[in-house]
């Protein structure tokens, strides 16, 4: 079973990255959960929470409006303001 | 201690305190300009990850956007300048106050009315001092741009370029900024941000990684009207932050030489000032030299 390479990435700096095996978001659409081997997708974000699962460990953080892009087991989830108090062990700050 | 060289004695010390200021600013500069470097390179994944999304969905739905759609006849064409707050920059605001006067000029020229953006006091003192009015005016954050400010301006561009010559907006818009290319150089240049043009970056896509067909959630439309005000911003955010790179690299290379002058300064009246103490030595000499001469020869 592969795995999501996963970029939070807010305007002024990249919050978290890493692999995880379970990322949910909130799109315009209503909540949207994306599992490795997902379709390549483009979806608007609107604020709410993202949160990522990897090796076990729930990572949290809050977002504005943004984007997130999918392709290939790589996730990219962009917004302007990031809110990553509760990220643990946030990587790349 | 005569006239003379109290007043060398006096500039010496005028000029000491300067070269304290100066090589304060100077340091103080220096440090700076690493973190404003810094913060340039912590954009890029933000601005990538935007462009790439961009060129996806222009690859895929038909990019037709009021904000990539070129006007027939522009008459109107906004003008944003980007300064500095405070001077000391040596001639960076100068620079750029220059090329935006070129291009107004020329823009004028090709019968467009010029609708300017100011930004940083420098700016507003430059239209102010020439009694020119001035759409809209932004400062207090030159040398350190939040994503607010960014995003402050950006906005208020969009909504007039997207409300157009006829309801008092902009057909087009340019930008004047200065651009980081290293320490010693930095370069002003003339962008043109909306219509938007979207330009790839410098790191084309390699075969491996051609864009799959995506799904849009909801629609490519919607996608695209929230990807394309998200550009403009992180475009204005990056000339923002280069400006205030380019702002600081030009302070500390301006103060760099003041301090360099002042130590010259200080060399030569110092010894102008040994100069004169000499001098007076030698008078002081040769006149009890002279009173005593007179003195034997009166015996």
């Amino acid at each position: 079973m592969s795995e999501l390479k996963v970029s939070l990435v807010a305007a002024d700096r990249t919050v978290w990255e890493g692999t995880a095996s379970k990322v949910i978001v909130r799109s315009i659409e209503g909540d949207m959960g994306i599992l490795p081997g997902h379709t390549p997708v483009l979806g608007v974000l609107v604020s709410g929470d993202v949160r990522i699962e990897s090796g076990g460990k729930q990572h949290k953080a809050t977002i504005d409006s943004g984007f997130l892009s999918v392709d290939h087991n790589s996730v990219t989830i962009v917004a302007d303001r990031v809110d990553a108090d509760d990220m643990v062990e946030a990587v790349g700050r | 201690m005569g006239a003379q060289q109290r007043e060398y004695r006096q500039r010496t010390r005028s000029i000491k305190s300067m070269k304290k200021i100066t090589r304060a600013m100077e340091l103080i500069a220096a440090s700076r300009v690493v973190k404003a470097r810094a913060r340039v390179v912590e954009t890029t994944p933000y601005a990538e990850a935007i462009t790439k999304a961009v060129s996806a969905v222009a690859t895929f739905a038909d990019v037709d956007h009021p904000l990539t759609t070129e006007r027939d006849k522009p008459v109107r064409a906004g003008l944003v300048i980007i300064s500095s707050d405070r001077g000391m920059a040596g001639a960076y605001s100068a620079n750029v106050m220059k090329r935006s006067e070129q291009l107004r000029e020329h823009l004028e020229q090709s019968g467009r009315e010029v609708v300017p953006y100011l930004v940083g006091r420098k700016a507003e003192q430059f239209y102010k001092f020439r009694r020119r009015e001035a759409a809209g005016t932004w400062s207090g954050f030159s040398d350190s741009p939040s994503f607010d400010a960014a995003e402050e301006i950006s906005q208020r561009i969009t909504d007039d370029f997207i409300a157009g010559a006829v309801e008092d907006g902009v057909d087009e818009l340019h930008v004047v900024s200065t651009k980081f290319i290293n320490m010693v150089t930095q370069e002003v240049q003339v962008i043109r941000l909306l219509p938007l043009e979207v330009v790839e970056g410098n790191a084309e896509p390699s075969d491996d990684e051609l864009y799959p067909l995506y799904d849009f959630e909801p629609s490519s439309e919607e996608v695209l009207d929230q990807l394309l005000p998200k550009y403009v911003k992180a475009r204005m955010f990056n000339v923002l932050l280069q400006a205030a790179a380019s702002e600081l690299a030009a302070r500390q290379r301006a103060m760099k030489s003041a301090t360099d002058n002042a130590e010259e300064l200080i060399k030569t009246y110092t010894r102008l000032a040994n100069q004169a103490r000499q001098a007076e030595i030698t008078q002081e000499i040769s006149e009890i030299v002279g009173g005593a001469s007179a003195l034997a020869d009166a015996k």
